[in-house]
């Protein structure tokens, strides 16, 4: 990239935070995702948001693409940039800039750890509730992109049921706020359209959330199942009852030998097909007992061999840490590992995991699951190595087939972690051109020049016109595009 | 050709609901989101104006417009999953016919939106009005897993899905909700619904408004969170004296745990009512908003909840008033002024607190809008989606106002 252009930036938030040498830019390459790599131009990281805004009016003047980033945890390829686009890194935007007690609310940068907001509202007896498992890491700039997830976001909801209110850089340089304090959408809900963007819409500066009370009840369990099936029956049956878990986890065979080889060793059976983390919590000890003894019982009438309680906060953090370790568990199964995420009705999740052991099988792959069962997101996780074509050959088909199945079963190609670059393939077989079109349109109204994280979410060869001559015929109805790959698609997932 | 014709060739003789008596224009019921498509590529292309209404119980049906679209042919549920706590309905069905069909497989939506109980559904997720459940369990977009939707060219276009979680593109289901029909028409409604609470049980007291924010503020510092905590005025409790309600619903244990704690509250004046009591105590209140001529609401903070308050009743008036002080949100309902309207706003504006116009004659919301002015940076996006949405302006909706 023009060396003049790492002078204009150095001009604007010093030397030592451009980083252009290729050992440098190298750090920049990967996400959390292993299958994708692409080295950025430059990486500049600005210290205040007055310092994002002057960098983004030179890339604007200059119009050089850019992609913000936050730790780089994602696992879509959604923070990388190529040689001529300009990575802007967000991590030294870290300042929690409020707390507020009295009306629940936090005010933070992009670059604040997840888990340290929680840590911070702590002492008042708060916390931010949606919890990734890379929550030590990631940042909260990043979870606004992706509209992240996590455990217990199965009772307190996704990332954007937590944002009340946005200060933007749109992509020419200009600020806008979105939303209010209150979380009253001022105007049309545009925060609710900004989050889960994966950074196409601008650049979040200041991010106004909600804290929700640390609950003064808890209980943790832990079921183990002879089978996969089982245990998914039991999440229908738990949830079907009306009981609402905090978190509701499953972990198979795989996983759990896994974590138990690992530091993280919690203690799962290691001859269980599956073991299911519950758990449940509330303000009161005697409803949340209640609740715990149901879904015991539920587990047991379901097939669980054993239902262990966690007897106190040191056994329920050990059991929570071989859960959100797992990812890192599994580096001890191969060189490389591809973190899939799809998302299919609770009630599909026996036949769906039965389907993906299959294609595991039949492409001679270690699929590992670990997911949040109480929401149908699946993560099968792939581990392979990246250094033989063959394997990586074998993983991306095996990848695009189980996409395919939990689209067949009525699921989507996405719950969490976004589409980025990974999941651009999968587009047009969860939506048809014109919705395509109408994705591609909004993003045009944020970002017309398509500067701004260019070339994920929307794959735009699949888009139907949006100002031309619309389709005479009745109903108008779109033929669903062919997907631009080489992977191969089972025909039965076209139709659904 | 005719209007009236054109539209009866396209659609059917059947889908034009009655003839239009001098003065009126036609209604149309379009029996299929299809239908919808089509009838809005028609207008799109001769430059017909459409307004859309649901059952016609919420919004005045006086915007001035060549065509009434009604989406209540459009009154299937296509699907319920009790097993995955999910439905699927068409945007025309009413409330009370959903709520029932969902009760009847054990399954439950916590919304208790204000207006009648057939209003339809689609009318709920355009306004983005909630009710007293907003406390316990989040805003209408909240409730939404996916919508489909008409554009004002006549294009049908899906966002997001029927699973639980799904990032799959940009939230265009959040854009809908709320949006006034500035962006399409709703047709189809992908719904997170609850299991059917086991127990469900509905406290209040009686007294000055001042003591009773007194008591919502010891039960949010007692940590209480009940599904829903509302200030309810004397008017629209229709008791002697505001009326503080508090409704708590889920597992048996869990109520009950929650009503002994909230009698320790207010030196334990908190009163039951019965079940029969209870549902009408809140299908009054909520049906009392379809009732006057202007209703709007005020998303402001838990603190500070007093002076808002305060504020509404004293720039307008404090006969029909509805405040969730947990939330920090008030809805009003009574006759005002563009005037007056826009001088709350404004004050309002000050303290970044917004008001929306829920409902009002076409002459008020067009002049004040439901939005009113936008912040800065604000209005080119708006502008920018409703150009993208609807290019010919065919969908009549007043987000602004001529503000």
């Amino acid at each position: 990239m023009d060396s003049s252009l790492a002078s204009a930036l150095a001009g604007l938030v010093g030397e030592r935070h451009v980083r252009a040498a290729h050992a440098e830019r190298l750090a920049y390459a990967m996400d959390g995702l292993p299958t994708h790599h692409s080295l950025p131009g430059l990486a500049v990281l600005p210290g205040t948001r007055d310092e994002v805004v002057a960098v983004v009016r030179l890339l604007a003047d200059l119009e050089v693409p850019f992609v913000p980033r936050g730790a780089g945890t994602g696992l879509s390829g959604g923070a990388l940039a190529d040689h001529a686009a300009v990575l802007l890194v967000l991590t030294r935007l870290n300042r929690i800039l409020k707390i507020d007690v009295a009306n629940r609310l936090a005010v933070v940068e992009p670059g604040v750890v997840n888990a340290r907001l929680s840590a911070a509202a702590a002492p008042h007896r708060l916390h931010y509730a949606p919890d990734p498992s890379s929550q030590t890491a990631c940042t909260l700039g990043g979870n606004v992109a992706e509209n992240a997830g996590g455990p217990h976001c199965l009772k307190y909801g996704v990332t954007t049921s937590h944002i009340l209110a946005l200060e933007v850089v749109r992509a020419d340089g200009s600020v806008v706020n979105l939303g209010s304090p209150g979380g009253e959408p001022w105007g049309p809900d545009l925060v609710g359209v900004f989050v889960g963007s994966e950074g196409n819409f601008g650049v979040a500066t200041r991010i106004t959330v909600r804290l929700v009370p640390l609950p003064r009840a808890v209980r943790t369990l832990l079921a183990d199942f002879s089978s996969l099936r089982a245990a998914g029956e039991a999440v229908s049956a738990i949830i079907g009852a009306g009981l609402v878990p905090a978190a509701l986890e499953m972990m198979d065979r795989s996983c759990i030998q896994a974590v138990e080889d690992s530091v993280y060793a919690a203690g799962y059976p290691r001859d269980a097909a599956a073991v299911l983390l519950v758990e449940l919590d509330g303000r009161s000890e005697a409803a949340v007992d209640e609740e715990a003894r149901q879904a015991a019982s539920l587990l047991s009438a379901q097939g669980a061999r054993h239902v262990r309680q966690a007897a106190d906060a040191k056994e329920r953090e050990k059991l929570w840490q071989g859960r959100k370790k797992a990812f890192g568990a599994m580096g001890r199964l191969s060189r490389d590992l591809v973190v899939q995420d799809a998302v299919v009705p609770r009630s599909s999740l026996p036949d769906v995991l039965e389907s993906i052991a299959a294609i595991a099988a039949r492409y001679d792959l270690v699929v590992s699951n670990v997911f949040h069962a109480g929401d149908g997101n699946l993560h099968p996780n792939i581990s392979f190595d990246a250094r033989d074509p063959e394997t990586v050959d074998r993983v991306e088909h095996a990848s695009a087939e189980i996409m395919a199945t939990c689209i067949a079963a009525g699921g989507t190609i996405t719950g969490e972690h976004g589409v980025g670059l990974d999941k651009l393939r999968y587009m047009p077989l969860v939506f048809d051109g014109d919705s395509l079109a109408a994705m591609h349109a909004v993003r045009r109204v944020f970002d017309p020049d398509e500067r701004v994280n260019p070339g994920k979410v929307i794959p735009v060869h699949a888009c139907r016109e949006w100002a031309g001559v619309r389709n005479a015929e009745f109903g108008m109805r779109n033929v669903r595009s062919r997907v631009d790959s080489a992977f191969h698609i089972p025909h039965s997932a076209l139709d659904v | 050709m005719s209007l009236l014709d054109k539209v009866r060739a396209l659609l059917g003789r059947d889908a034009v609901l009655e003839g239009p008596a001098s003065g009126e224009i036609p209604r149309v019921a379009p029996p299929t989101p299809d239908a919808v498509a089509l009838l809005l590529g028609t207008a799109h292309e001769e430059g017909w104006r459409v307004r859309v209404e649901g059952t016609g119980s919420w919004l005045p049906p006086d915007a001035p417009a060549d065509l009434t679209l009604t989406t209540r042919r459009l009154d299937r549920v296509t699907a319920v999953e009790p097993q995955d706590l999910v439905a699927t309905a068409e945007a025309g069905i009413g409330w009370d016919a959903l709520r029932q069909q969902l009760a009847d497989r054990g399954a439950w939506l916590a919304l208790d939106p204000p207006g009648i109980a057939g209003r339809s559904l689609g009318s709920v997720v355009a306004t983005g009005t909630a009710g007293p459940l907003r406390a316990g369990f989040g805003p209408v977009r909240d409730h939404l897993l996916g919508v489909t939707f008409v554009t004002g060219d006549g294009r049908i276009i899906q966002g997001g899905g029927r699973v639980m979680k799904n990032v799959a593109g940009y939230d265009l289901t959040r854009l809908q909700a709320g949006a006034f029909g500035a962006f399409g028409v709703i047709v189809l409604v992908h719904l997170r619904l609850r299991a059917l609470p086991r127990a469900d049980e509905t406290l209040v007291l009686e007294g000055p408004a001042e003591e009773l924010l007194a008591a919502a503020d010891e039960i949010r510092a007692a940590e209480l969170a009940p599904a829903a905590l509302e200030l309810l005025s004397p008017a629209l409790a229709r008791r002697e004296r505001w009326v503080l309600a508090a409704r708590l619903v889920g597992s048996p244990a869990a109520v009950a745990a929650e009503e002994g704690d909230l009698r320790g509250v207010a030196g334990g004046r908190f009163a039951p009512l019965r079940a029969e009591e209870a549902h009408a105590f809140w299908s009054r209140a909520a049906e009392a908003f379809a009732l006057r001529p202007v209703t709007f609401r005020v998303g402001g903070l838990p603190e500070g909840g007093e002076e808002l308050l305060d504020l509404v009743r004293h720039q307008l008036s404090d006969e029909w008033v509805s405040a969730a002080p947990g939330v920090g949100s008030i809805r009003w309902a009574g006759e005002a002024s563009a005037e007056r309207l826009r001088r709350l706003r404004r004050t309002l504006a000050g303290q970044e607190v917004p008001l929306t116009l829920e409902r009002a004659p076409w002459a008020l919301r067009s002049a004040v809008g439901h939005f009113g002015a936008y912040r800065e940076g604000v209005g080119p996006l708006v502008a920018g989606l409703r150009h993208t949405f609807d290019p010919k302006g065919t969908l009549v909706a007043a987000v602004e106002g001529d503000e």
